[in-house]
């Protein structure tokens, strides 16, 4: 076997390819602090709806906020197909999420300090302050973790790809990115039919030599 | 403090209200009994209380479910891994990860719903390879049991004994299975050239309407409970019969402490502790079932101690405990370039897998003895909390990255990824067990369990095919395994005992009171009137999960219950 054990690319953790289990392991609050972060961070929410002023975080400073908020637009711009980041509701969500979950706070809250130290090291300025050039140069470096670890630049690449992380569940799972990213399911369907010919034929397979299994006569067949 | 002792007795007391119990309160109730269905949990109505049809947005947490929603925040179970006020314990050094639901129906809620009936070698392994023991009885007497099964409860699949030569895996009686999804028939491509079957999934989902209940509408959120009840749960296929009968008294938030007895030795009642107010009673009843789940029913024995029974009642063997067993389980996931880009369609289907594969291997040609069976999945899923998370070591993708490349990246990585899981027999050993933790209490002063537990090398092997297998089916895709690759040190990627929450075996039936707890009808050698009806009776596990087996159990259990209390003679 030690083959196909050999071919495996050793430094891959094990994705969330299913996407379906909850990636974050060993998170530890009682059922109380939950609900009474959830409790805050809904209050907030409901008070900035009300008043139609902009959302006040609860986790991050205004200037850490308005950080993010350009960070998750640079990962996740507004395109043809759909809108961007904050147009989904992103840095609301990770705020909202950073309450919810106490122990991602210092390593966001560190990243973006990292991320502040080392715009003013290269060109004076914190990130926000930068010109759009200079914010692509820095993430040109720290995007990719295996050049960013060549680079000396691990630290910055680690906690992009958290923000990666949280800007694409926080997109991806909001009403635009579900509907952008083609997920057709979450409704009643009188029949199953199985998959269309176009996807078929895409994969290669059909039903040919099924028939026993699968008669045409059946609900649901 | 004071202890309301109820005047009424109840022909029959039942104590959980799961798959074990709910099978127990339909038959029993069907038969003329009172029954009392005691249960810890709360009342909860999966057509009021479930989640269908809610998306990860409706939520501000998007489906992350913590601690109190391990299955994620809309799955419809009240319960966990850790709860509050419940602890249980481990020896220094063992490891047992012990799932636990409270509420209505227990975990039938939320579980998968796979239904594999068990074949006649699963009853008399010891006979074909000298491990373990044999069960006192043989797969004939409780084949009409799994019939009852499929066609009360309702089943889909298929037989293909015949066709595959598999003689262990019985046929049933199955409503239509749904086709496979693209990804499924890419699997089953695959298995076909590594000549391993890939065959129609047995799952307890209605594709065709049964007793009043509606047809399957292919949402795929069978884990949040299905609020048009089509598929099993306790509370939506055993209890609403049970109640239709005006036999059936559920006493919801009721915590059993103990199961009372005489001098005689018989069982006669149960004390429990209200969870919502901490007031103590003490029901009587003539005859007692145990349904609380395997660990919690042995804990109830172990803790029903009596100068007649000092280990607990029941308990003169002192087996009750011993032989804990779970599944074995094991991953491994991949990338399918062949996925990628594919037209958006709606592979919800039923909330599960439409194919799987059954053991296949003759263990003579094999190291290790006992087998496994191989659960698939993959698709296009509601995209949820932890949506693509570490995309930047996707192996089909650019290892990171920003911007609209990156947005374009997720869409054609959606979907692209299967799973390949590991179920598999455990042999019962003597280093598992639990036991009564001599120091610890609960919330309500009930002293808790303490878990003993080891794999062997027989489980160890079974997973290192496992990993060889589902990394071969994953190449001959086309695919690339995403999942490290476990050795002997990692227990070749085998889980935790207790992570498959197949629990079982800790109150054993055999035809020898010295060294089982039940006889062959699940009724305790020492206490005539005392049952039992989950997992806790088993003598060994299969390849194939068990709930299909504690419901058939229970229901053949309940049936000579009801036969010899009409006789009187229990
Ligand atoms: C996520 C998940 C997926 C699963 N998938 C599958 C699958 O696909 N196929 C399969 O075969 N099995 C599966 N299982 C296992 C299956 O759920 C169990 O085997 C089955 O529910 C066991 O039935 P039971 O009656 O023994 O226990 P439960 O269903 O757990 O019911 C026990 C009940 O007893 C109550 N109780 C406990 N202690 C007390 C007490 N002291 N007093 C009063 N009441 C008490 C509990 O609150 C609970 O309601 C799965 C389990 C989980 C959690
Ligand atoms: S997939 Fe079918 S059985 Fe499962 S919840 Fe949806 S409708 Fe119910």
């Amino acid at each position: 076997m030690s083959e196909t054990a050999m071919s495996e690319i050793s430094r891959r953790k094990a994705l969330q390819v299913l996407g379906t289990v909850p990636a974050a392991a060993g998170i530890s609050w009682t059922g109380a602090e939950a609900a009474q972060a959830h409790q805050h961070a809904e209050q907030a929410r409901q008070a900035a709806a009300d008043e139609k002023t902009a959302y006040e975080p609860k986790f991050f400073t205004k200037a850490e906020y308005a950080t993010l908020g350009i960070l998750v637009d640079l990962i996740l711009p507004a395109d043809e197909r759909s809108g961007s980041a904050t147009d989904a509701g992103v840095p609301e969500f990770i705020d909202f999420m950073l309450v919810d979950q106490p122990t991602r706070q210092t390593a966001l809250r560190g990243g973006l300090r990292w991320l502040d130290r080392e715009c003013d090291t290269r060109f004076g300025k914190a990130f926000a302050a930068c010109a759009a050039a200079e914010q692509t140069a820095i993430l040109d470096d720290i995007a990719w973790p295996e050049k960013a670890e060549a680079k000396g630049l691990s630290h910055g690449a680690r906690f992009f790809s958290l923000v990666r992380d949280l800007t694409a569940t926080g997109f991806w799972s909001s009403k635009v990115g579900v509907e952008d990213i083609g997920y057709l399911g979450n409704v009643p369907a009188p029949k199953w039919t199985g998959a269309p010919d176009e996807v078929l034929q895409k994969l290669g397979v059909s039903y040919d030599g099924l028939e026993k299994w699968y008669r045409p006569t059946d609900a649901g067949a | 403090m004071q202890v309301i002792e109820s005047s009424k007795e109840y022909d029959v007391i039942i104590v959980g209200s799961g798959a074990g119990g709910g099978m127990a309160a339909y038959v029993l109730t069907k038969a003329g009994a009172n029954v009392a269905l005691l249960e810890a949990g709360a009342l909860w109505d999966v057509a009021k209380d479930g989640a269908m049809f809610k998306w990860s947005y409706d939520s501000p947490r998007r489906g992350f479910g913590g601690k109190e929603k391990p299955f994620g925040e809309f799955d419809g179970c009240i319960g966990g891994w850790e709860m509050d006020g419940e602890p249980y314990t481990m020896a220094p050094g063992e490891r047992w990860d012990w799932f636990r639901a409270r509420m209505l129906g227990g975990r039938t809620n939320h579980w998968g719903r796979i239904s594999l009936r068990w074949g006649p070698d699963d009853f008399r392994r010891k006979g074909i390879d000298g491990l373990g023991d044999d069960w006192p009885i043989t797969y004939d007497d409780i084949k009409p049991y799994y019939d009852n099964c499929d066609r009360f409860i309702g089943i889909f699949g298929n037989n293909h004994a015949s066709e595959t030569g598999l003689h262990n895996e019985p046929d049933g009686i199955f409503q239509p299975p749904p086709k496979p999804r693209g990804y499924e028939l890419l699997i089953k491509d695959a298995c076909d050239k590594l000549k391993i079957p890939c065959v129609p999934a047995r799952m307890s989902i209605l594709t065709q309407p049964l007793n009043g209940r509606a047809a399957c509408h292919y949402c795929g959120q069978c884990g949040r409970g299905c609020g048009t009840h089509s598929n099993f749960s306790s509370p939506t296929v055993l209890l609403p019969p049970a109640e239709k009968t005006g036999k059936l008294t559920v006493v919801p938030h009721a915590m059993a402490r103990e199961v009372l007895s005489d001098d005689e030795g018989r069982a006669t009642g149960v004390s429990y502790v209200n969870t919502t107010n901490g007031q103590e009673t003490t029901l009587r009843g003539k005859i007692v079932v145990l349904a609380a789940s395997a660990c919690e029913s042995a804990r109830l024995l172990l803790n029903s101690t009596s100068p007649r029974f000092p280990k607990g009642l029941a308990n003169n063997s002192g087996v009750v405990g011993k032989y804990l067993i779970d599944s074995t389980g094991m991953s491994v996931s991949g990338f399918i370039p062949k996925l990628v880009d594919l037209p958006s369609v709606n592979e919800d289907g039923v909330g599960g897998m439409h194919l799987y594969t059954p053991w296949w291997v003759d263990n003579r040609k094999l190291d290790f003895p006992r087998g496994y069976h191989i659960e698939i999945g993959g698709g296009r899923r509601m995209p949820g909390y932890g949506f693509m998370g570490g995309i930047e070591e996707h192996p089909g993708g650019s290892g990171g990255g920003y911007g609209k490349a990156l947005k374009e990246e997720y869409r054609r990585l959606y979907g692209t990824g299967v799973g390949f899981a590991l179920r598999g027999e455990m042999i019962p050993n003597k280093d598992s067990y639990c036991e009564i933790d001599p120091e610890v209490v609960d919330q309500w002063g009930i002293p808790v369990l303490r878990f003993h537990f080891k794999w062997s090398d027989h489980e160890r092997k079974q997973a290192k095919h496992g990993q060889e297998t589902f990394r071969e089916i994953i190449q001959t895709m086309g695919g690339t395994v995403t999942t490290p690759w476990r050795d002997h040190d990692q227990d070749y990627g085998l889980e935790p005992g207790g992570r498959i929450i197949h629990e079982s075996g800790t109150i054993r039936m055999g035809n020898e009171p010295k060294a089982s707890v039940l006889n062959k009808y699940c009724q305790a050698h020492e206490v005539p009137n005392l049952f039992v009806c989950d997992g806790a009776p088993f003598v060994s596990q299969a390849d194939k999960n068990l709930t299909w087996t504690i419901l058939a159990f229970a229901w053949r259990t309940s049936e000579y219950i009801a036969e010899q209390w009409k006789k009187r003679s229990i």
